[in-house]
C-alpha cells in the first residue's frame, strides 16, 4: 500500500504532535515531583488527641525524642498489625537506644477503638506503643498536618457496617519536632533499624 | 510418667510446626494456614494460607467457611497512590502451575463475626471451595497478634 500525500503530511503531524506532547509532559512530571519533595522536606507535624487514658497528649510531649508515627484502626486485620509489628521488632532490637524512639498509633476511627479499646491492642504488640485517639475534629487536624488522608468507606458486610481506607505508611518525626521521612508500607523492620541508628 | 514419656516426645518432634502441613484435594496444595490471635471477639480475625496448584487447568478459591465465624471473606488489600484499601474479592485466581499466596498485605481471607476469640496456639478448622478441585478442610494454627507467619523449613507449601 502506498501512502498518498495528504497522509503522508497528517503522519507526520502526528509524529510531531507526540513528540511535542512527550516534551511538554515530561518537563511537567519532573517539576511536580521537586515541588513534592520540597514541599515534603521542612514541615513539623501537630496533634493533640487522648491516650487510653483520657490525657491529652500533644507533638511537644515528646520534643527530645524520635517519633515513629503511623495511622490506622484497631478493627483493621492486615495492614495495622503488620505493621506494628514490625514497629515492635525495631522497638526490641534497638536496645538501650529503644528510650530515644516514641512509636505512636494514631487511631483514625478514634470513637470505635475508644469501645473497643485502644491500649489492650497497642499491647499487644509493644508495651512501648502509645495509642491515641482524639476527637473526630483533632484527629482530622492531625492527619491534615502529616499531609495524611483517611476515610470511612461504606461496606455492608464489615462490623458496624463500615471500614477505613489510610495511609499506610509509617512516619518518622525528629527530635526537634520536624518531618523527616516516611517508611512505605511493607517496609522491613531491619531497613528502619538501620535508618534510625544512623541518626541515633 | 511412663504414660508421659510418649507425649513429651510427642511434643518435642511437633515440630515444625501445625501450619506447616501441607493438605492436598486433586492438584490443589495448601500450606502455611495461620491466622493472628485475636483480642476478643469484637474484631475481625484473618487467614493467611498459600496454595499451589500442581496440575494443567487453572482453578480459583470462591468459598470459606469456617465455625469461629459468621461471615468468612476473601478481601485483598490494595495500596494506591498510598492508600490502602481493603475491596471484597469474589474469588483468588489459582493459574495452573503457580503457586499462591494468601499473605499479609495482598489476598487475604477476613473473619467476619467471630464466634469465639481466637487465641493464639489455639486451632480451628476452614473449609476452602475451590471451582475445579472442591472443598478441603484445612486447620488454621493461631500465632501470636504481632506475629510475621509460620516458620516453616520450607518456603512454599
Amino acid at each position: 500500500m502506498r501512502l498518498t500525500g495528504l497522509q503522508k503530511i497528517l503522519w507526520a503531524a502526528a509524529g510531531l504532535a507526540t513528540l511535542a506532547w512527550l516534551g511538554w509532559i515530561m518537563p511537567q512530571t519532573n517539576t511536580k515531583s521537586d515541588v513534592a519533595v520540597v514541599e515534603t522536606a521542612a514541615f513539623r507535624p501537630e496533634f493533640a488527641l487522648a491516650d487510653a487514658s483520657g490525657q491529652i497528649r500533644t507533638n511537644t510531649d515528646f520534643s527530645g525524642k524520635f517519633l515513629l508515627v503511623f495511622f490506622g484502626f484497631t478493627n483493621c486485620p492486615d495492614v495495622c498489625p503488620m505493621t506494628l509489628s514490625e514497629v515492635a521488632s525495631v522497638m526490641n532490637d534497638l536496645g538501650p537506644d529503644a528510650a530515644r524512639v516514641q512509636p505512636l498509633f494514631i487511631s483514625v476511627d478514634p470513637e470505635r477503638d475508644r469501645k473497643l479499646g485502644l491500649a489492650e491492642f497497642t499491647g499487644a504488640f509493644h508495651p512501648s506503643i502509645i495509642g491515641l485517639a482524639g476527637t473526630e475534629a483533632a484527629t482530622r487536624a492531625a492527619a491534615q498536618s502529616f499531609k495524611i488522608f483517611y476515610e470511612r468507606d461504606t461496606d455492608d458486610a464489615a462490623p458496624d457496617g463500615y471500614t477505613m481506607s489510610h495511609s499506610p505508611a509509617l512516619y518518622l518525626v525528629g527530635p526537634g519536632g520536624d518531618w523527616l521521612r516516611l517508611f512505605d508500607y511493607g517496609t522491613p523492620a531491619t531497613t528502619i533499624l538501620a535508618d534510625l541508628r544512623s541518626r541515633l | 510418667m511412663k504414660r508421659l514419656l510418649p507425649a513429651a516426645f510427642a511434643l518435642i518432634f511437633a515440630t515444625p510446626a501445625l501450619a506447616c502441613e501441607v493438605v492436598r484435594i486433586g492438584d490443589i496444595e495448601i500450606g502455611h494456614a495461620w491466622s493472628r490471635a485475636t483480642i476478643g471477639a469484637d474484631r475481625p480475625g484473618v487467614v493467611y494460607l498459600t496454595i499451589r496448584n500442581t496440575g494443567s487447568t487453572d482453578d480459583a478459591l470462591f468459598g470459606l467457611v469456617t465455625p469461629v465465624a459468621e461471615m468468612p471473606m476473601l478481601h485483598e488489600t490494595v495500596v494506591t497512590d498510598g492508600i490502602a484499601s481493603m475491596p471484597h474479592a469474589m474469588s483468588v485466581p489459582v493459574p495452573a502451575g503457580q503457586t499462591v499466596a494468601l499473605e499479609p498485605g495482598g489476598f487475604h481471607a477476613m473473619l467476619m463475626g467471630l464466634t469465639e476469640a481466637l487465641d493464639k496456639g489455639a486451632t480451628f478448622p476452614l473449609t476452602l471451595t475451590f471451582q475445579n478441585a472442591g472443598e478441603v478442610t484445612v486447620t488454621v494454627e493461631v500465632l501470636a497478634l504481632a506475629a510475621k507467619g509460620p516458620d516453616c523449613e520450607d518456603s512454599q507449601p
